[in-house]
């Protein structure tokens, strides 16, 4: 019989993330998928195969069972995690015994933390990814009492580590001209880059608001542009000057002007950042961009060589839990797209 | 910014071509052929194309691949042809959709009709003999604009918005149709109501219309209505291929 995952609790925002839906840009339907991708790419690496959709949770996590043996990786934002009354190292793979509970708290640093099983999910594709699309109505259900049936896993290893990586808490954000730049001039772009800008609490899969230290932004021709192609990781100006980073599941076009765009492999960075997080702007060139970017896939590429046999440290581990918790959750009501509704 | 058509990076996924500045008919229609032009030249780079209002996009890897090289090759079909005076490309649709423009279900025909300075009766002529055209697909998934209506139909957003239309709903603003995906607040006219569901995710094409597809409407009773309302997403929707 297939082992099946069982959703005893959930936080309020839990869905099953892979790395998304290409292919209905022309349709209205944006890719979608993780909003940290490092992140599954991280969990694939850990469990030493493909990468496959995750659960992915934000803000909190929430209490789960499997009922076979179940080979588990935790990545993203670190979470308070134990099965039965052990914590659990995070960035870390671990075997989750039948019948014991997996509880999995709120975020110790970060926003959004990922849990994968396994081969991932024994569940047909919809629309060709099993990733949730909220703002289309798409995905399977991740809540109390539901049971996921998981893929039969050949893969025997668990105790890998990968090292710390630093994303979780803003920083620096690198950014690149895109289709709408012009409309700002190059001092507005300058001022990006010199203005210190806080995360948000409006945040959602749509986009994540970031108020500028200082005076806003606009475009000089006014706000109102014609509609066009969204890129995930554009940051748009929307009326009061603010800036939104447009994420996984924004709409496809909009009419707010865009001043620059999120480098893919910095968008994590972004989605991590914990409401209250500063984040500076650095503006590269193309060629500048192409590099940095190429590094990024490197990184996702040496991630298997980079999995370490997790050292049990419990001085660490103290330590670990005794931090504060940090709010990374997430405001539904927050819509960066609400002047382009028709 | 300089004039069009242009070419531009769409940050390191992809390339526009824009037609215009601003929404015109001309545009979209050279976006919608341009697009059609990018998809048959089949380049292994292309991974996606769409047209918004005025542009196309060509999602291309700008990592792997120079964007100038992309550059050269879409100016070289650029300038193949006049894209203004392009044709529709072939292989589009003309969708019939059984629409109800009764007051009990559009309730704001009537007060849409004053803003056009017609009758409701001129209204509901004007608007169910209409023939439009899918501009764009956007904002939800599968939801359509629909232009261009008569020059009587060039009227502003209300100032409120409207707290929810429902899914299926027909709303009318500045020479343009929504045809609502879901259920939501709007700041455009509601003058019609269908059982059509632009997006099904559980059907078996979730999307079915495309930009450049043209759309009539089958004016139909609130009983019609509501008999197609029991019956499937698709509710009542015909099309047969436009030469």
């Amino acid at each position: 019989m297939t082992a099946q995952l069982l959703i005893r609790k959930t936080g309020p925002a839990v869905s099953l993330q892979d790395l998304g839906r290409p292919g209905f840009i022309a349709q209205g339907l944006s890719r979608g998928g993780a909003m940290d991708r490092l992140a599954l790419h991280e969990g694939a690496a850990l469990l030493q195969r493909p990468v496959r959709a995750a659960l992915e949770m934000i803000g909190s996590g929430g209490t789960f069972e499997v009922t076979a043996d179940t080979r588990i990786a935790l990545t993203g934002a670190p979470m308070q995690a134990r099965i039965g009354d052990t914590a659990l190292a995070w960035n870390a793979s671990h075997l989750l015994p039948a019948g014991e509970v997996l509880t999995i708290g709120g975020t110790i640093e970060g926003a959004i933390g990922y849990l994968h099983l396994g081969d991932g999910f024994d569940l047909p594709p919809l629309m060709g990814a099993l990733s949730a699309h909220n703002a289309a109505g798409i995905g399977y259900p991740v809540v109390e009492g539901e049971a996921l049936p998981l893929r039969p896993d050949t893969g025997t290893q668990t105790g890998l580590q990968l090292p710390h990586d630093p994303r979780f808490d803003g920083g620096t954000v690198h950014v690149t001209r895109s289709l709408q730049s012009p409309l700002f001039g190059e001092n507005a772009l300058y001022r990006l880059t010199q203005t210190p800008f806080m995360r948000d609490a409006r945040a959602n899969r749509q986009g994540i608001r970031l108020n500028p230290d200082g005076a806003g932004f606009a475009a000089e021709g006014g706000l109102t542009v014609v509609s066009e192609v969204i890129a995930p990781g554009d940051i748009q100006i929307t009326g009061d000057g603010a800036a939104y980073v447009l994420m996984c599941e924004s709409q496809t076009t909009g009419g707010y002007p865009r001043i620059a765009t999120t480098l893919p492999g910095d968008l994590p960075r972004v989605a991590q950042a914990p409401t209250g997080a500063t984040i500076r702007l650095v503006l590269l060139d193309r060629e500048a961009a192409i590099t940095r970017e190429k590094a990024a896939r490197a990184h996702i590429k040496a991630l298997p060589g980079l999995c370490q046999p997790l050292i049990r440290d419990p001085a660490t581990l103290r330590d670990l839990l005794s931090y504060t918790l940090v709010s990374g959750a997430v405001s539904a009501l927050a819509d960066p797209f609400e002047g382009d509704m028709p | 910014m300089p004039d069009t058509p242009r070419i531009a990076a769409v940050g390191l996924i992809g390339l526009a071509v824009t037609f215009g500045d601003k929404m015109s008919d001309a545009a979209n229609r050279a976006a919608i052929a341009f697009r059609a032009a990018v998809d048959a030249a089949d380049w292994p780079e292309v991974t996606e194309t769409a047209s918004t209002l005025v542009s196309t996009f060509v999602a291309v890897d700008l990592i792997d691949t120079p964007f100038e090289d992309m550059q050269t090759r879409l100016q070289a079909l650029l300038e193949t042809r006049d894209w203004y005076a392009a044709g529709l490309p072939g292989g589009r649709k003309l969708w019939t959709l059984p629409m109800c423009f009764d007051d009990s279900r559009a309730p704001q025909i009537e007060e849409a009709a004053r803003a056009a300075g017609l009758s409701k009766a001129e209204a509901v002529a004007s608007l169910s003999g209409s023939r439009t055209r899918v501009i764009t697909l956007g904002y939800a998934p599968g939801q359509p604009y629909l232009g261009t209506l008569d020059a009587a139909w060039d009227i502003p957003r209300q100032t409120d918005l409207t707290p929810r239309v429902p899914a299926g709903a027909l709303v009318v603003a500045i020479r343009q149709f929504v045809l609502f995906t879901a259920a939501m607040p709007t700041g455009w006219r509601h003058v019609g109501q269908g059982a059509f569901r632009t997006f099904d995710p559980n059907r078996e094409t979730p999307i079915v219309l495309t930009p450049g597809d043209e759309i009539r409407f089958a004016p139909i009773t609130p009983a019609e209505l509501d008999e197609l309302e029991r019956g499937d997403s698709l509710g009542g929707a015909t099309w047969e291929a436009l030469p």
